[in-house]
């Protein structure tokens, strides 16, 4: 089955990606572009980057633009899948979504709508579980969004092995917080993946922090090779 | 042993983390050892060694379980609980006798229960999440404990605990799953090794 992968650039749509190239054809990764930073439905932070994790990945890239708005999203995603199906002729797509109904219902009913199959394969995951088998599987991936009080201007930007991802999912017990930041808590940028041809290297970056809040841009990157 | 009963489009596929994995989960959770089967893998042993059975949802595109009906005739002989949830649900109306319907659910519904029952005691009514272009008309033998806005929800067989369960209860109403494991009693004179 070919598939489409909902891609944002950050850890769950990469490895929701990996997990369906396992089992089906992954024929191309689909990203909506929201210029809205605050985008309820997607991710945000350096996803114009997508387009060089697509080339590290081999992977053609449908992008489409979205102004972000809340329930227009949803007629913007389905403009980006549909045109996953006319340029690389998907059946279905793949979503990161582990226990957002909100976002889970959104795709699902885009998919009912335009007759495709829907897979979730990060679904009900446990997620500390979720993000040990992220990081053993030679994910590479750091922080490039903070949006909850336990995050102090340090985080902004610092890659995610296995010693910080001990003091994450310590942090998220204490501060009662989704250890896998499905809630916005914070955001990733996948830099290597099993699946990826060539790693991303981060030649420029500047972090823009306040109040727990903050963004690390990817000003400049370039592929090389693993 | 809980047996896990896989209706998806084929054995090992990309739904089984989706629909199988989360059920399993709650099942071991709960300290039940659990065999996951595909429905078309299913041995004779594998039925005889198990205290209950759950047969889980699939993907909203497949229907494919439907055309194999066959490989469920062991249901109607299965002397232990049963819990169909969604396709499950499709799957023990099909085999006793009800039918199925287009009628779509999709996201968070109001589940009203209308008629008492030990699995839903002290529910009158809650939020579920639902996943289906299906829905079911139950046969005579089965009565409706639990209804939304797309129709049958939960049903019971009369005098026998099969249920159907037509929402997710493994997203947000884990419980339903709990309390159905606590019908499930270890067979007498059964274990995998005298089989």
């Amino acid at each position: 089955m070919k598939l489409g992968v909902l891609f944002s650039g950050g850890k769950d749509s990469a490895f929701a990606c990996h997990k369906a190239m396992e089992k089906e054809e992954v024929a191309c990764l689909i990203s909506v572009l929201p210029s809205n930073p605050d985008s309820y439905l997607f991710h945000t932070p350096n996803i114009s980057l997508t387009t060089l994790q697509a080339e590290a990945a081999g992977l053609p890239l449908v992008a489409v633009g979205s102004e972000g708005v809340e329930e227009a999203e949803v007629a913007d995603l389905s403009r980006a899948i549909s045109r996953g199906v006319e340029e690389h002729g998907i059946e279905g797509v793949v979503t990161g979504a582990i226990h957002s109904v909100y976002q889970a219902t959104r795709i699902q009913r885009v998919c009912h709508s335009l007759d495709l199959w829907c897979f979730n394969p990060l679904w009900q995951r446990d997620e500390e579980e979720y993000l040990d088998e992220v990081v053993s599987s030679g994910f590479r991936f750091l922080i490039s969004g903070i949006s909850a009080a336990p995050f102090g201007e340090a985080w902004l930007g610092k890659e995610v092995d296995p010693g910080t991802l001990d003091t994450l999912k310590a942090m998220a017990r204490r501060h009662r917080m989704n250890p896998a930041g499905e809630g916005g808590e914070y955001e990733t940028f996948v830099l290597d993946a099993p699946f990826f041809r060539k790693r991303i290297d981060v030649l420029r970056a500047s972090g823009e922090y306040h109040e727990h809040h903050g963004t690390y841009r990817i000003e400049d990157a370039r592929l090389v090779a693993k | 042993m809980i047996l896990v009963v896989d209706l998806s489009y084929r054995p090992g596929s990309l739904s089984l983390d989706e629909f199988v994995a989360p059920v399993e989960r709650i099942v071991q959770k709960e300290g039940h050892p659990t065999r996951i089967r595909h429905y078309t893998n299913l041995s004779r042993q594998d039925i005889a060694s198990a205290d209950g059975a759950i047969l889980c949802g699939t993907a909203m595109k497949d229907f494919g379980y439907l055309e194999g009906m066959e490989k469920f005739a062991w249901l109607l002989s299965f002397p232990c609980p049963v819990l169909g949830i969604c396709a499950g649900m499709q799957v023990l109306v099909r085999a006793y006798g009800g039918d199925v319907h287009r009628k779509t659910g999709i996201g968070m519904a109001e589940q009203q229960v209308v008629a008492p029952d030990p699995l839903l005691a002290g529910r009158e009514g809650f939020p579920a999440y639902e996943l289906h272009c299906l829905s079911v008309v139950p046969p005579p033998s089965f009565m409706i404990l639990a209804t939304s806005v797309s129709g049958a929800q939960i049903i019971r067989q009369k005098d026998r605990p099969v249920y159907g369960v037509m929402f997710h209860p493994e997203v947000r109403n884990e419980w339903l799953i709990r309390r159905f494991l606590s019908l499930c009693r270890p067979r007498k004179g059964q274990s995998d090794e005298l089989m």
